[in-house]
């Protein structure tokens, strides 16, 4: 929690900021978006997050929702199948994917980033080659049930009538959700340990007789069973979907998510809360781009600095704890 | 003792180096003439390598002066104290084994010709300088197709390129056979009577009798004495370095060992196919393995962890044989394994003391759902650090910030908690302090008297020599001879671990 206050501080700073320097940032509208966007978001960072974790890194993350956003309507709506057919297929999707890379990864032992370099560009191809690049839309009555997900918490069962719940993206409620159970597997059972072990160094970690290829696999999987389900919120919330450009960057928004969160890209560090920061950082910045007139073509320019100076910050905090640690260290070795 | 003349070419003066946890060097001070060889001995952690890593200016000293022909001079870059005369030959060889001979030689100081390497003139003057090394090889040649002597060669070739007057050579044959070890020798003698001064940091007393004209011992990052060229002998030196009688600091006690736990047969390890090893470890036997660096014992062990996996043969335990296809598996036989590589293989530097007492044995704090049961995890690693007498301030402090001796008691405490039948040590007290040393000779002594097999790779002489019921010795891959206690001998070890196995039987 500590280590997070950097980028909170930044967070409830941008936020102020924005909202005394633009009249439609607080309102129930813009709010609602920003929290719902910032949750589908941070739900990819946390998938992410267990790859990062690791020592390792998942760039096809984008090219996979994109994936994932055109192959379900093209069982559903194209193919005519069931909705069940379709959540089995994206799950199906997922475990293969993840299960792939991890194998890859861990059996032939080739580096992540080409694993996953290569899943990128080919889970695009496969995407518009699939469709013939036509757009898929979200709009037939079979959605209607899921939509739920991207819609606000009245929809729920036994929340119609309460007034707040329309203020509640239901998204929100399932990023809540998942952060738990993340956080939870994470910190308190034996097979989050091992995880963190192995990030920091796989080798002591085998040599204590964890099974750190299995382990490695399983990072790799969740993050892709995460990122199937977070690909499938981000299809029916946005309704119509571009086989060609659907989900591009958004394993690098992820990544940057996890990272300003905390995550070290040389693994074995982060935590679920931090990285659900980072999403929302990134979230806030793109909308207080446009809330405060700022042209929108500069806004990977503002979001790139701020997550520079976030790493630079957090790096002279580090080192700064370092070296107040040695000079302790010497001190109680002279007495 | 040591007359800070003016003809000393290099003089080191009260130097005190402290590192988070300990204090590496303490008013350390040394003194070289020109033309001397001084060799520089002590067990390994006593501060010899931070003194070199000083002198070659790869670290800056807290206090204390260093003075060259002198004059008061800052070391504080590699290129200050090349300037300075001073060269370092590293005890891991620093050379680009993709490039060849020459290029290694001149390597960032390359002769140019209209802003291009000038191929003809880094070729002809290595041929000098190999000639003065005596390598005959050609300098167009590719490092990596040398075998390792020659490297060192090459290496040496180098410092004296920088015009080195003082070569500090750190272990240099720790890796060279007995052929490529005398010649070694033959080429800093002839250094000498060319007058360049050499700093020699060895283990092997034998080497250093033939070379040095005189002894500097430092234990514990202080001044422990020094011997002049008739006062060097095996024993005066050992004395100065243990600081104390041996037979004191080793703890083996006479005993009868039990049954036989580990038995291992026709064993070929991947890295040394065609080699068969046969030996077996009883209970309550603390079985020592030694030989040059690269005999292949820290690959036996990896075998026997299932790090690796064997080519073939059997690994029984208690007369079972057992499958050996990762590290889980040899830790469900009751093996454990305390690495050489203890900040790599070892332990998590960055994690808790606790977390890394508690990693291998997870599982005994699992609750239903996986969860961690971290009050008994909490509990047992603070009994372990009880125990071990683990100096750390809390158990959540991380690792990193403990000494060596004491991350070292970390994996032991590691082990322990899993109650282990085997425990193979490799090189189990390297860059230790002292304390800590005979800590983990206690516990070694402790855990046999309980009936632990212990099989224990060691490179340092003393330790095989006090601490070993019997030893293998292994040279090239093969177990070359095993010696009982009252075979042992410093003489015996070299012999079979150079590769005269007929030694062995003609002591018999």
């Amino acid at each position: 929690m500590k280590k997070n206050l950097g980028i909170l501080g930044i967070l409830l700073f941008v936020f102020i900021a924005t909202a005394m320097g633009s009249d439609s940032f607080f309102t129930a509208y813009n709010l609602f978006n920003l929290v719902e966007r910032s949750s589908l978001y941070g739900i990819i960072g946390i998938g992410v997050a267990f790859v990062i974790i690791t020592g390792g890194i998942d760039l096809s993350i984008g090219s996979f929702i994109g994936l994932v956003a055109v192959t379900f309507p093209f069982v559903v709506v194209s193919h005519e199948m069931s909705l069940g057919v379709g959540l089995l297929t994206i799950l199906a999707l997922s475990v293969i994917a993840g299960i792939t890379h991890g194998l890859l990864i861990t059996k032939l032992k080739l580096q992540p980033f080409v694993v996953t370099l290569c899943g990128l560009m080919i889970y695009r191809g496969i995407s518009r080659w699939m469709v013939a690049d036509k757009t898929m839309g979200y709009a037939d009555d079979k959605f209607e049930g899921l939509k739920i997900m991207v819609s606000s918490m009245n929809k729920l069962p036994g929340f119609q009538n309460v007034e707040w719940a329309k203020h509640v993206p239901v998204a929100f409620l399932i990023l809540v959700a998942l952060g738990i159970v993340a956080a939870i597997f994470l910190n308190k059972t034996i097979y989050g340990r091992y995880l963190l072990a192995l990030g920091r160094n796989e080798q002591a970690a085998r040599f204590s007789g964890i099974n750190t290829a299995a382990m490695t696999v399983l990072a790799y999987v969740i993050c892709s069973l995460i990122t199937g389900f977070g690909g499938l919120l981000f299809a029916l919330d946005n309704g119509s979907i571009q086989p060609d450009s659907f989900g591009n960057f958004y394993e690098l928004y992820a990544i940057a998510a996890a990272v300003l969160g905390g995550c070290s890209l040389r693994g074995g560090e982060g935590s679920v809360f931090g990285v659900i920061l980072g999403a929302t950082l990134m979230r806030l910045l793109m909308n207080s781009i446009s809330m405060l007139g700022i042209s929108d073509q500069l806004e990977q320019t503002v979001i790139g600095t701020v997550i520079l100076v976030g790493v630079i910050v957090d790096e002279l905090v580090k080192r700064y704890a370092a070296r107040r640690n040695a000079i302790q260290q010497a001190k109680q070795a002279n007495t | 003792m040591s007359d800070h003349n003016s003809t000393s070419l290099l003089t080191v003066k009260d130097v005190t180096k402290r590192f988070p946890g300990v204090t590496a060097l303490s008013r350390i001070n040394l003194t070289l003439a020109a033309g001397e060889i001084l060799a520089l001995i002590g067990e390994n952690g006593a501060g010899k390598s931070t003194l070199m890593k000083i002198l070659a200016g790869v670290q800056l000293p807290d206090e204390g002066q260093i003075f060259v022909s002198g004059k008061p001079v800052t070391l504080d870059s590699v290129q200050a104290s090349q300037a300075c005369g001073i060269a370092l030959i590293h005890q891991e060889l620093n050379l680009s084994g993709n490039l060849d001979v020459g290029a290694n030689i001149f390597l960032g100081r390359e002769p140019k010709s209209f802003g291009l390497i000038d191929k003809r003139r880094i070729r002809e003057q290595s041929a000098t300088l190999l000639a003065r090394v005596g390598l005959n090889v050609s300098p167009d040649t590719l490092v990596d197709t040398l075998p390792i002597g020659q490297q060192q060669l090459v290496e040496i070739a180098r410092a004296l390129s920088v015009d080195a007057k003082v070569l500090i050579m750190d272990e240099p044959t720790s890796s060279l056979s007995q052929h490529e070890t005398a010649r070694l020798l033959e080429v800093v003698k002839d250094l000498r009577s060319r007058g360049v001064s050499v700093i020699y940091i060895s283990h092997r007393l034998g080497e250093v009798k033939e070379l040095a004209d005189r002894v500097a011992v430092f234990r514990d990052g202080e001044n422990a004495g020094e011997l002049s060229r008739d006062e060097i002998t095996h024993d005066r030196m050992v004395r100065l370095m243990v600081g104390r009688d041996i037979s004191q600091f080793y703890a083996r006690k006479p005993h009868t060992p039990g049954a036989t736990v580990l038995e291992v047969r026709d064993l070929q390890t991947p890295a040394n196919i065609g080699h068969r090893l046969n030996f077996s470890v009883k209970a309550g036997e603390i079985v020592g393995v030694s030989g040059l660096v690269g005999a292949g014992r820290t690959e036996m062990l990896q075998v026997l962890f299932g790090v690796d996996q064997a080519v073939s043969g059997t690994v029984s335990v208690d007369g079972k044989p057992i499958q050996l296809n990762s590290p889980r598996d040899a830790i469900n036989a009751g093996i454990a394994l305390v690495p050489e590589d203890r900040k790599q293989q070892g332990v998590i530097l960055q994690m808790a003391v606790r977390t890394n007492i508690g990693l291998a044995g997870l599982k005994k704090y699992q609750k239903p759902g996986g969860f961690l049961n971290k009050l008994q995890e909490g509990r047992d690693s603070a009994n372990m650090i009880d125990r071990l007498r683990i100096r750390t301030p809390h158990e959540r402090q991380v690792v990193q910030f403990l000494s060596g001796g004491n991350q070292q008691k970390v994996v032991l405490g590691k082990w322990l908690s899993m109650k282990p039948k085997i425990l193979l040590l490799d090189e189990p007290t390297r860059g230790i302090d002292i304390g800590a040393k005979q800590e983990i000779y206690l516990l070694m002594e402790e855990l046999a008297a309980q009936g632990v097999a212990i099989l224990f790779v060691s490179s340092e002489m003393e330790e095989v020599l006090g601490m070993s019921d019997r030893t293998l010795v292994m040279h090239e891959g093969r177990i070359t001879g095993e010696l009982t206690r009252e075979q042992l001998s410093e003489e015996a070890i070299m012999q079979l671990a150079t590769g005269n196995s007929a030694y062995a039987e003609s002591t018999k």
